[in-house]
């Protein structure tokens, strides 16, 4: 393969956004007939790429190469005319359309201003045809799976007579038998010369259908690779990364509490619980001064595992018992009753209230959970907010300030203050430490750790192996959608153990 | 080429099985509406004709479409604009205003083909300007017609409070002309022109890129913007049209009844998107076809013509009885669709 020239070339791809640089001198080659995964945690720079390649965002540095000319990439549908097609996970198509419809409107064939429709649904066969699709081209696209759909989407990309066709995220949402479909269509389309960009986070589907994939972390090209050069295991250690572990005290301490934890008495346990489509059902205990810390790719489940205890979502299958006894977990405010609590991963768009100040989002819960008609006393709210800036050492020590104007970790500080002023026996926490400084990430972990000294048991979310082993007296992890192990967190297990289990998905 | 190392896939094994299974016939959800009100009109007819006199001549149908032909005219301007996912209230004001500007233009002496396109460019720009309020400024299309209405009946009433009487020639012989289509059955220019409107309008929507668009708008509207489709042109365009059609409505009333009247046309508006809706339009967009609004249009009209061979009826029951139809129609809507998912 190596031989040939690639149709798609970048290098030395760069891209800033205010503060970050996405994308680090990234290299990327597409060669005809290939499906290539692109690979990488969140935040890793995935979508910024190809971002760049549709024309959504252009690049700082850099050169593209499309069929060995360079090209400058300005917008979608110069994206488009280069010879370059997206299909998102989310079908950008008109469910009330046909299906012929969908994959001509704007081009239907035309004689005097007529549409022909004869001549569009004869078309539209031939092309799926071409994709082994046998559909009634003139039924409603609504009346077709999600997978069917995102085939239909497929099929108009490729008659816009497509080179490079990026398939993101094409099977988050699809059964296996729709997955096993849209290989198909895959391989057919490898056949006739199409470059394929494939993106998922589920890696049976990448060893199944890639020829090659390129590993990217925080910004930089790790490296690429054939499929067969590299095992599972070592794909996901690419991935992640090694930290440089920074606290290894901390870790000492979370040992030691781990005798005393588990003979603790459970606060929370879930038997059973599920949701179709989000996360397998799965028995979890959470017991008093435990820390649960879930471990799993990005997609694995991780968040959704956390809202079902929290009523976020509602389950469609087990229970939740608070204290051994059964509660219904319809919504957030019956958790809250029970004093669960539960920091989101979407700081910006599901916690922090910009506009509000410091004291006005540290104070939302505890007036929440109060109810509205009885407000808070304006010095009860001082008192309290002034114990918190000094104990989570919020900086700016401003009550008053606009939280936009703090920095992710102070936010994420601020956040983690309201809800521990309505003291929870459990604090549910999604992500805390993502995009935030090192030196802030370090604070958080240790205020988790002393939370659990004093008794609260905590569920912690994160996609950074280190950071669970540190803090976790108990590791739960999670792979393609379900709790594939639980183990104690004792001196022999390790990343690589972890790892393994992420990888493999087999219990040893 | 690199497909040496692949093995070949093989054809016609269990790919199109699969495919095969999916392809279960389901009845098109979208014609269920405009069924089902076909039936209600025949029912409604059958049973005129076995309790009325006279209900069965071919006239009683012929002046359903005389006597509802400015109502037929709007409710296809409503029907693009409900199909983008939007709605105008503004068109009974329009009507209004294109009587009494009409007739006052007329009474001034200015000739009557220029007074003509004159008021249908001024509905079409009062549309126009509706539009692009909603398009550039995202407005909802509820408030940005809202304004347009209010603004419209202003105006006519401002021009004039009273009723201004039409003397013109043209517009004489407009209201007094006769096509005889059977023995005994005659019909006026303004019924010919609602037919036409209509045929026009459903050829729109099936064959031309325009119309398709409609539907792709209603049905997806960010959808339509990542397939590289017109959407802003569009939604424009279709409320530049209902204006228009609120302006052709105003002048086939003001010939209709050779007068110009701030009132008239009041709550018009209203009987078009009842008409609408009762002719299977989706109010959410995307679904619906012109002759729905047709049927539409004809059952309120029945409706109306059943209570004045009863005679002893009162006028308000057609509005009672709209009143339960728009209800049952609303909610068989809402199954249909929610099936359909």
């Amino acid at each position: 393969m190596g031989e040939q020239s690639p149709v798609l070339e970048m290098t030395g791809i760069r891209k800033v956004f205010p503060g970050v640089v996405a994308l680090d001198g990234v290299d990327f080659r597409l060669f005809p007939g290939e499906v290539h995964a692109l690979m990488g945690e969140n935040g890793a720079g995935k979508s910024t790429l190809i971002k760049t390649l549709t024309g959504v965002y252009e690049i700082d540095g850099g050169d593209i190469k499309l069929g060995g000319r360079p090209v400058r990439i300005s917008g979608p549908l110069q994206a488009q005319q280069a010879g370059v097609s997206t299909v998102y996970q989310e079908v950008n198509l008109c469910t009330n359309l046909s299906v012929a419809e969908n994959i001509f409107i704007g081009r239907e064939p035309r004689r005097f201003g007529k549409i022909q429709w004869g001549k569009m649904r004869q078309r539209a066969a031939e092309l799926l045809a071409r994709l082994d699709l046998d559909l009634d081209v003139s039924a409603p696209l609504s009346s077709f799976s999600l997978a069917i759909q995102q085939m239909v989407a497929i099929a108009r990309a490729i008659d816009v007579d497509a080179r490079v066709l990026i398939l993101d995220e094409p099977t988050s949402s699809l059964d296996s038998a729709e997955v096993e479909q849209l290989f198909r269509v895959m391989r057919r389309l490898k056949e006739s010369g199409v470059a394929i960009l494939f993106v998922s986070h589920f890696l049976d589907q990448i060893y199944e259908i890639s020829d090659r994939l390129t590993i990217l972390r925080n910004g930089r090209l790790i490296s690429e690779h054939r499929i067969e050069e590299l095992s599972q295991v070592q794909l996901v250690e690419k991935m992640i990364g090694k930290e440089l572990a920074a606290l290894e005290d901390l870790e000492d301490k979370a040992q030691s509490n781990r005798e005393r934890a588990a003979e603790a008495k459970p606060v929370l346990e879930a038997k059973g619980l599920g949701r179709a489509g989000a996360i397998a059902p799965y028995d979890l205990t959470i017991h008093e001064g435990e820390v649960v810390g879930l471990a799993g790719l990005l997609g694995s489940g991780r968040t959704e595992l956390a809202r079902l205890l929290f009523g976020a979502d509602k389950a469609d299958s087990g229970e939740v018992l608070v204290d051994g006894k059964r509660i219904n977990l319809r919504d957030p405010q019956v958790a809250m009753k029970h004093r669960i609590a539960f920091s989101s991963e979407n700081r910006r768009t599901e916690g922090i209230i910009g506009e509000l100040s410091v004291r006005e989002n540290i104070i939302l819960a505890l007036q929440a959970a109060r109810g509205w008609t009885r407000p808070i006393p304006r010095k009860k709210q001082d008192e309290i907010v002034d114990k918190y800036i000094k104990a989570l050492q919020i900086r700016p020590a401003d009550p008053e300030r606009p939280v936009r104007n703090l920095s992710g970790g102070n936010q994420q500080k601020v956040l983690l203050a309201r809800w521990l002023i309505t003291e929870p026996r459990l604090l549910i926490i999604d992500e805390p430490t993502r995009g935030i400084d090192v030196g802030a990430k370090a604070e958080i972990q240790r205020l988790v750790a002393e939370l659990s000294d004093g008794g609260m048991a905590v569920l912690f979310v994160s996609a950074e192996l280190e950071e669970v082993l540190r803090l976790s007296h108990k590791i739960a992890v999670l792979r393609d959608r379900r709790l594939v192990e639980e183990l104690e967190n004792t001196a022999d297990v390790d990343a690589d153990r972890i790892m393994q289990t992420i990888a493999s998905g087999a219990t040893s | 080429m690199t497909t040496t190392d692949m093995t070949p896939v093989t054809k016609g094994g269990d790919g199109p099985e699969l495919n095969r299974r999916r392809r279960v016939y389901k009845p098109n959800t979208r014609y269920v509406p405009i069924l089902a009100t076909l039936f209600l009109l025949i029912v409604m007819y059958s049973s005129g004709v076995a309790n009325f006199r006279n209900f069965e001549d071919p006239s009683v149908i012929v002046n359903l479409f005389r006597d509802n032909a400015v109502l037929l005219v709007v409710a296809v301007g409503m029907t693009f604009v409900i199909l983008t996912g939007g709605i105008d209230l503004s068109v009974g004001a329009v009507i209004s205003l294109t009587t009494v500007l009409t007739a006052t233009l007329l009474k001034g002496g200015w000739p009557p083909l220029v007074v003509l396109p004159a008021v249908l460019l001024l509905g079409a720009l009062i549309g126009a300007g509706q539009g692009a309020v909603i398009h550039f400024f995202k407005v909802e299309p509820f408030i940005a017609t809202l304004a347009g209405l209010f603004l419209a009946r202003g105006l006519a009433l401002f021009i004039n409070q009273q009723s201004i009487p039409i003397r013109d020639a043209l517009w004489k012989s407009l209201s007094e002309t006769r096509f005889p289509l059977a023995d005994g059955v005659v019909t006026k220019p303004i019924a010919v022109v609602a037919v036409v409107v209509v045929l026009i309008a459903a050829a729109v929507l099936a064959w031309t890129r325009f119309g398709r668009n409609v539907y792709a708008i209603g049905g997806n509207a960010d959808s339509a913007l990542l397939m590289g489709l017109p959407v802003g042109r569009t939604r424009i365009a279709v409320y530049t049209l209902s204006g228009f059609c609120a302006a052709l409505g105003g002048v086939l009333f003001s010939i209709n009844s050779t007068s110009g009247w701030a009132l008239q046309g009041n709550g018009m508006e209203l009987d078009a998107i009842a008409a609408c809706v009762i002719g299977g339009v989706l109010l959410t967009g995307g679904s619906g076809f012109v002759w729905g609004t047709l049927l539409g249009v004809l059952v309120t009209g029945l409706i109306r013509t059943i209570i004045n061979f009863q005679g002893d009826l009162n006028a308000a029951w057609a509005r009672i009885i709209i009143g339960v139809l728009l209800f049952a129609f609303i909610v068989m809507q809402r199954l249909v669709t929610r099936k359909a998912k």
